[in-house]
């Protein structure tokens, strides 16, 4: 066993590589959650994001164009889960769990050809002399684009939430979409806005997972990913900075297991291979274990069937 | 409530009239050819039961639903609202029945959704502060509506609409859920409103107000106009019977005296399940056989919390509830049936009774216990279904028959038959809450006369209810229960609205607030 092989700040630094899919798929899914709506098919979102990703960046050469497909598909894949529960008003739970079924057929069909491909990478933008610090460059400013992206995309929808009149609607909406409705909020097309959103995060999550972080195809690459995801949102009492705290924190010893396995400690591989989750769910749940504050922040219409009266 | 406003004799121009208004929904005409028109300044009342068709009328005028016939004018111009934005946007507030506030949002917050074009939040805040002083409706706009009172949440509502500078101000059932201070405290609100030329329409069905407040009176029923009167010129009963288009009787009661003590509650202390529910504070009370206790308190003063500690959803302190000095604090709600404790909670679909279930599964869920609907595991559904005909015989409940399920009933009559159901399985204690919340007058008639007739055969009857007058008509003794305290239960006979109104807390802080004349 040889601890000391395990250097800190490369640790931190993929760490952060590590949790960019996760985060990327819960922060659309935390908009999601806060319009009211349970979207429990992130996973599958997530995978064909990845697949159609990987695909276009194979066909195309263009990785940037490989993301931005990802989007789109995992949006489009979305808005069959927003028609389905928000105009054909079927049950969200069961509505969500087909779309992660149809997701990981759906791209393993598609990923057929694509498995032992190496895709085109993306470049990783130069930061000059910010790169060259000691240490802290090389876990800060060392990252490719869609790493920053993610902590952007955090900030924004803090941001948003908070301190914008759409953020405010979209929260009445989730809060009680009756009242919401009864002011004249289109509380249907809102919400389809938020669900293509979060599809369009999830999508961008997987394509990062199969076009940076391994990088290559195989089926079923997501593992769980988008359920991680689905469970931070809610661990994470729908707060942004605790949704980033809750992905790093899975990046964390994701990275930190696969050393511990590679320094050859003397734990069982399944059970280093389970404690990112176990150590995930563990640390938000006694975080949010003031339910009265939790129950505050959970978007009181979450999950319910909405049906116009009048 | 006194303090009648100078007529005005001038014939003021109409600010918005309503022709030959129509609106059908599938198996019922809510509105037929409605004709009514309301002046600047003047307070109109809108009258009429149940399903009589207000709740139309007021959607198709403030935009929710679109008329299928028939035209409205405001202010000389033709007017139809696409929705509610438009009809805010002409000058059109309407203060909802069922609040349509955020629990988890701000006061603030909660004003800016119900603007078109709200300014910054902090400006938004100082003008709430100001506006709201202005009107004697003091409010607080960092505070989360989720922890305000009825009355607070109401005036939440009213300044919302009041930020807006509306010609016409739509009341829907304003004053259910308030003291009868914070009505006083409104009504003043409303006259001054009026003084300064905005019309309003005032829905209610509570006919004494009417007759103290408004100018005019329409009367809906079954989706017509029936009458358009002056209210003051007319009695309370006279105008209920407009509505009802019938003779009214009131309940009658047979004044026994009360036998030995029934159930015995003391020191019941219970934190609320939920984060905005009321935690009980030290209740204590005790009742009789043959008599009723009847508990005021406006919506959300620990009346659920209440109906759970006596029904037995929510364990105690086994000493805290005692019937014939036996504890049963700490017994379920099946144990508690057994020895002849029954309860019928306030929300008839999901509490009271499962909404897809038939009416003889409904009845088998609390009387199989006492009216031996189960042995040996197995269920007697013939046994079921008669007793469920038993309770829609004796109540009148206007059903197809036992099969239907609980939610195709109208809410009178799903109502007669919770509160049926539990008055036939011969309880020796009943608590109800809200007996007739939403009921037409003809149905509470009848609970009220049937929780009047199951005293008299000496049961000890707890009435939770937020309608003053019911609780005097019916109760032997009242109480009133205030942030989780209950007040001493006091002889019913001879309490005036003013007392009671102390009993009830005041009007929570608004002796502070006095409207600026």
């Amino acid at each position: 066993m040889d601890l000391g092989a395990i250097n800190p700040a490369v640790l931190a630094a993929s760490l952060m590589v590590a949790a960019t899919p996760i985060l990327l798929a819960a922060i659309g899914e935390l908009v999601v959650e806060k319009s009211g709506v349970l979207n429990l098919g992130v996973e599958g979102m997530m995978i064909t994001g990845a697949i159609v990703g990987f695909a276009i960046a194979v066909e195309t050469g263009n990785p940037a164009l490989g993301f931005l497909a990802a989007m789109a598909g995992g949006a489009a894949l979305s808005l069959v889960f927003g028609i389905l529960t928000q105009v054909l008003m079927s049950n969200q739970v069961a509505t969500g769990l087909a779309l992660t079924l149809f997701g990981l057929g759906f791209s393993a069909l598609i990923g057929q050809g694509y498995v032992g491909v190496k895709p085109p990478a993306l470049a990783k933008p130069d930061l000059g002399p910010l790169a060259d610090i000691p240490v802290l460059g090389r876990v800060l400013f060392s990252h490719d684009l869609i790493v920053y992206l993610g902590l952007a995309l955090v900030v924004a929808v803090w941001a948003f939430l908070r301190f914008t009149r759409p953020g405010l609607i979209l929260r009445a909406v989730g809060e009680n979409h009756d009242a919401a409705h009864a002011l004249g909020y289109k509380v249907v097309r809102i919400r389809l806005a938020a669900i293509a959103f979060g599809g369009a995060c999830a999508g961008l999550g997987g394509a990062y997972l199969s076009l940076m972080r391994v990088p290559q195809w195989t089926e079923g690459m997501t593992a769980g990913a988008g359920w991680i995801a689905l469970a931070i949102v809610v661990f994470a009492s729908w707060r942004a900075g605790r949704v980033l705290l809750g992905a790093y924190l899975f990046g964390g010893v994701a990275v930190l297991q696969l050393n511990l396995q590679a320094a050859g400690l003397a734990v069982p591989v399944e059970l280093l291979s389970a404690s990112p989750y176990l150590v995930t769910i563990l640390v938000l749940v006694i975080i949010s274990a003031d339910r009265g504050r939790a129950a505050l922040n959970a978007p009181a219409s979450l999950g319910r069937v909405f049906h116009a009266s009048s | 409530m006194d303090g009648e406003r100078p007529r005005r004799d001038r014939r003021v121009k109409a600010l918005l009239t309503v022709e030959g208004l129509t609106k059908a929904y599938p198996g019922v005409v809510a509105n037929d050819r409605v004709d009514f028109d309301i002046a600047e300044g003047e307070i109109h009342a809108l009258l009429g039961e149940n399903g009589a068709g207000k709740s139309t009328l007021v959607k198709m005028i403030y935009g929710l639903a679109q008329p299928d016939a028939g035209r409205m004018t405001l202010r000389g111009q033709p007017y139809a609202p696409a929705g509610p934005g438009a009809a805010r946007a002409s000058g059109v507030a309407l203060v909802f029945q069922h609040f349509s506030l955020f629990d988890a949002l701000s006061v603030a917050e909660n004003i800016a959704l119900g603007m078109e074009t709200p300014p910054p939040m902090r400006r938004l805040a100082a003008r709430i502060r100001e506006v709201s002083e202005t009107y004697g409706l003091p409010l607080t706009p960092d505070r989360l509506v989720g922890g305000l009172s009825a009355g607070e949440r109401q005036r939440v509502e009213i300044i919302r609409c009041l930020l807006q500078d509306p010609r016409l101000l739509i009341m829907d059932e304003p004053t259910s859920v308030l003291t009868p201070q914070e009505v006083a405290i409104l009504f003043a609100t409303l006259r001054k409103l009026a003084a300064e030329g905005t019309a309003i329409l005032y829905i209610s069905h509570k006919l004494e107000e009417i007759r103290s407040l408004c100018d005019r009176a329409t009367i809906l029923r079954r989706g017509r106009v029936v009458e358009s009167c002056n209210p003051r010129e007319k009695t309370a009963a006279d105008l209920a019977e407009m509505m009802v288009g019938a003779k009214l009787t009131a309940p009658s009661r047979a004044g026994g005296n009360p036998g030995g003590v029934v159930l015995e509650v003391s020191g019941l202390s219970l934190p609320s399940a939920n984060p905005f529910g009321t935690s009980l504070r030290d209740v204590s009370f005790s009742v009789r056989a043959g008599e009723i206790l009847g508990i005021g308190g406006v919506a959300g003063n620990g009346q659920d919390e209440l109906l759970d500690a006596l029904s037995g959803e929510a364990a105690v302190a086994a000493g805290a509830v005692r019937l014939r000095g036996q504890p049963i604090g700490a017994l379920g709600p099946g144990p508690r049936r057994r020895v002849a404790v029954l309860a019928a909670p306030e929300e008839r679909l999901g509490h009271a009774a499962a909404p897809d279930m038939s009416l003889t599964e409904n009845a088998m869920l609390t009387a199989a216990i006492r009216e031996g609907l189960a042995a040996r595991g197995f269920l007697k559904w013939p046994a079921a279904k008669a007793f469920a005909e038993r309770v829609i015989a004796a109540f009148d409940v206007r059903t197809p028959g036992p099969g239907n399920a609980a939610r195709s009933l109208s809410g009178g009559n799903l109502q007669k038959f919770v509160i049926g159901r539990e008055v036939l399985q011969r309880p020796e204690v009943l608590v109800v809450n809200q007996p007739t919340w939403g009921v037409d007058a003809s149905a509470a008639a009848a609970i009220r006369q049937a929780l009047l007739d199951l005293a008299a055969s000496g049961t000890a009857v707890i009435v939770i209810s937020q309608d003053l007058d019911e609780l005097m008509e019916i109760s032997d003794r009242f109480a009133a229960l205030n942030e989780g305290r209950l007040s001493p239960p006091r002889p019913a006979q001879g309490l005036t609205l003013e007392e009671i109104g102390l009993m009830l807390g005041g009007a929570h802080d608004m002796e502070v607030a006095h409207v600026a004349e």
